[in-house]
């Protein structure tokens, strides 16, 4: 808690600027709105985050959400009988394809970034080949659901961001968090303190794949079919894992943070509409705040703790 | 000086590391020994196709498309060496293109203002990469997407298609050739030579591997680690700056999509990776860079010659990239993690 302080304190600037500029964000409905918007990259920052805190990467997330949106449209193909089996089908595909990342980075020594930049083109690839150029089908309406649909005044995306958040967050504070977090900060160390290091990897690998799954199916019914539905998920939920403070190459930082980090980066696009700034601006705005919030997030940190290798640049 | 005697450096005719076999052992060469696996087996299933493989036109062909990248994979690799990425140069390669044919304007007398401009430019990015990077503390990865982020939002903004028009007397860099070598692949060569020589022959270079290595180490033994980095990121700037110029005159003009479309940011880390220098730093050099940008174009070819779908190239293109990479693990496994 303590570590997700600051991105908290943002976080209620940004939301408490939403709010004036827009008494409407305070009613249930407005604010609702906000979550379930935000859900999916909450969700996939919450899968990034056990990958960076073991100290790798997860670039193939994107296209893995393209992949399953596009894939679930040609299976359903508007038949509602298909929705349950193919949701199944869907999860056990994401956590298949970080099942492969996580053996190929731990077993065959390559880094993470490159494998899942192979991964990345292997996905967005085989989609497009199987599909012939693009998408087609149709999803169906109890599918689209879980993206529009909701009990009562609350949508489905909110429930199941809730439900991941905690298991997230239960995740960490169990006997594999640990492990992770000693992963990630050395881990030689870990080895030789008989932690497997290989298989904690390996597990948030196929945490990410399945986050990607989640997201994948509450943007379809959020955002419909098209093949640039995860286009450039990877770095948004990469940038906002690391604007909660979590350091890249693994060991510190908190997931509340990096979920945290993930609504952050959200209220800061809803102001950005709430303002007027224009399409392509945004991108520029973007990129400033998140280097302002990164370099205010990282001058502290020397005091603090003692200044490691590859604090300051790449250690991948 | 332990650090600069242990970092690896391209071997330069084997009077740094004996033998043949010992030679073979590093990654930078058994690019290259792809690289001619990977051009017999092309010449074979060509032949079984009905074609010819290494025709004129195909060689011709390979060093055009491989140009471009291989001019950003070779600043890439300056980057990477010292321990850092960059991940700003698909978009600085389309700001570039469009300030070239802008300033160019059809005009033979703008060329070099033009030039000039690009150079500035890339080279100003590259300043604000290197900064941020070390004066700002934020990890690389971040800062050149953030600074990606700026540019794309302003290109954006400015641009809804091409612009410019670049004088037929430029489009000489993209179209012509001396025999049978294109002037876009002695740019390229130009480009490379000159970080080679950087790399292997002045202090700098021996302070890139020091910093890549262990920058903590390097620090201590009295390199100004940040100095060196925040330059490594001006030339990798200027590199992208450079492989705008070539694509603005390959095109006419300027697009504010040629360098996204051309995936030159994934595709640049992925071919000097490909070509044997560590992800982390330190390792490796510019030759392997271009024998892995080569093998990538190699690998195009085949697969234009076979007719083979687009789609099926992007999956093959990322089963090689891991498998090369997993092979080059193999044989430096024991020796660090």
């Amino acid at each position: 808690m303590k570590r997700a302080l600051p991105i908290l304190v943002v976080l209620l600037v940004l939301l408490a600027a939403i709010a004036v500029a827009n008494p409407l964000f305070l009613e249930p409905a407005g604010f609702l709105a906000f979550l379930k918007r935000a859900a999916p990259l909450v969700i996939l920052a919450a899968g990034q985050y056990f990958v960076i805190v073991c100290g790798e990467f997860d670039l193939s997330v994107g296209s893995l959400v393209t992949a399953e949106v596009v894939i679930a449209a040609r299976l359903i193909d508007g038949d509602d009988a298909a929705t349950w089996p193919v949701i199944a089908l869907l999860i056990v595909a994401g956590l298949l394809v970080g099942l492969v990342n996580g053996v190929v980075t731990t077993k065959l020594r390559v880094p993470s970034f490159i494998v899942t930049l192979g991964m990345l083109l292997i996905l967005s690839g085989a989609v497009f080949l199987w599909t012939g150029g693009a998408p087609r089908g149709a999803l169906s309406e109890g599918f689209r659901a879980f993206g529009r649909g909701g009990l009562g005044p609350v949508p489905w995306s909110v429930l199941i961001l809730l439900a991941m958040g905690a298991a997230a967050i239960w995740l960490m504070r169990a006997d594999f968090g640990k492990t992770l977090m000693a992963t990630g900060d050395n881990e030689r160390a870990a080895a030789l303190s008989g932690v497997r290091v290989d298989r904690a990897k390996i597990f948030a690998f196929m945490l990410s794949g399945l986050a990607a799954a989640v997201a994948a199916i509450l943007l379809g019914g959020f955002a419909g079919v098209s093949a640039q539905v995860g286009q450039g998920l990877e770095f948004s939920a990469i940038t906002a894992v690391v604007l909660g403070g979590v350091v890249l190459g693994g060991g510190r930082g908190s997931v509340l943070a990096a979920m945290a980090g993930a609504f952050t980066l959200e209220a800061l696009f809803t102001l950005l509409n709430l303002y007027g700034i224009s399409g392509a601006l945004e991108f520029t705005v973007q990129g400033v705040i998140i280097i302002a919030a990164v370099a205010a997030g990282a001058i502290r940190l020397p005091r603090k703790f003692t200044p490691r290798r590859g604090d300051a640049h790449a250690a991948s | 000086m332990d650090t600069l005697s242990r970092s690896r450096r391209p071997a330069l005719g084997g009077e740094a590391h004996g033998g043949l076999a010992a030679r073979l052992r590093e990654p930078t060469h058994v690019v290259f020994l792809a690289l001619f696996g990977l051009v017999a087996v092309g010449w074979v299933l060509v032949a079984l196709d009905g074609g010819q493989f290494l025709t004129m036109e195909s060689v011709v062909g390979i060093q055009q498309r491989s140009a471009a990248l291989g001019i950003v994979a070779v600043g890439q690799t300056l980057a990477i060496l010292a321990g850092s990425l960059d991940l700003s140069v698909a978009y600085l390669i389309s700001l570039t293109s469009l300030i070239a044919a802008e300033i160019m304007a059809g005009q033979d007398g703008n060329i070099v203002p033009a030039i000039a401009a690009v150079l500035a430019v890339s080279a100003l990015v590259g300043l604000v990469n290197g900064l941020v990077i070390t004066r700002l503390r934020v990890h690389a990865f971040i800062a050149t997407l953030g600074v990606a982020l700026i540019i794309r939002g302003v290109v954006d903004h400015l641009y809804d298609g091409p612009a410019g028009k670049v004088p037929e007397s430029f489009q000489i860099l993209g179209y012509s050739r001396i025999g049978p070598i294109p002037v876009s692949a002695l740019l390229w060569a130009g480009v490379a030579v000159v970080a080679w020589f950087l790399l292997s022959r002045t202090r700098l270079g021996y302070r890139i591997y020091a910093v890549g290595g262990n920058e903590e180490v390097a620090r201590l033994s009295g390199i100004r680690t940040g100095r060196v980095i925040v330059l490594t990121h001006v030339l990798c700037s200027v590199c992208a700056g450079v492989a705008g110029l070539l694509l603005a005159s390959r095109l006419g003009a300027g697009a504010p999509t040629v360098g996204t479309d051309g995936g030159y940011d994934l595709e640049s880390i992925a071919a000097v990776v490909l070509g044997g220098t560590a992800l982390a730093g330190g390792k490796g050099g510019v030759a392997g860079t271009v024998g892995g940008v080569l093998l990538l174009a190699v690998l195009d070819t085949i697969f234009n010659q076979l007719e083979v779908n687009s789609f099926v190239k992007d999956v093959v293109r990322g089963v090689v990239i891991v498998i090369a990479v997993a092979v080059y693990a193999r044989r430096i496994k024991g020796r660090s993690a």
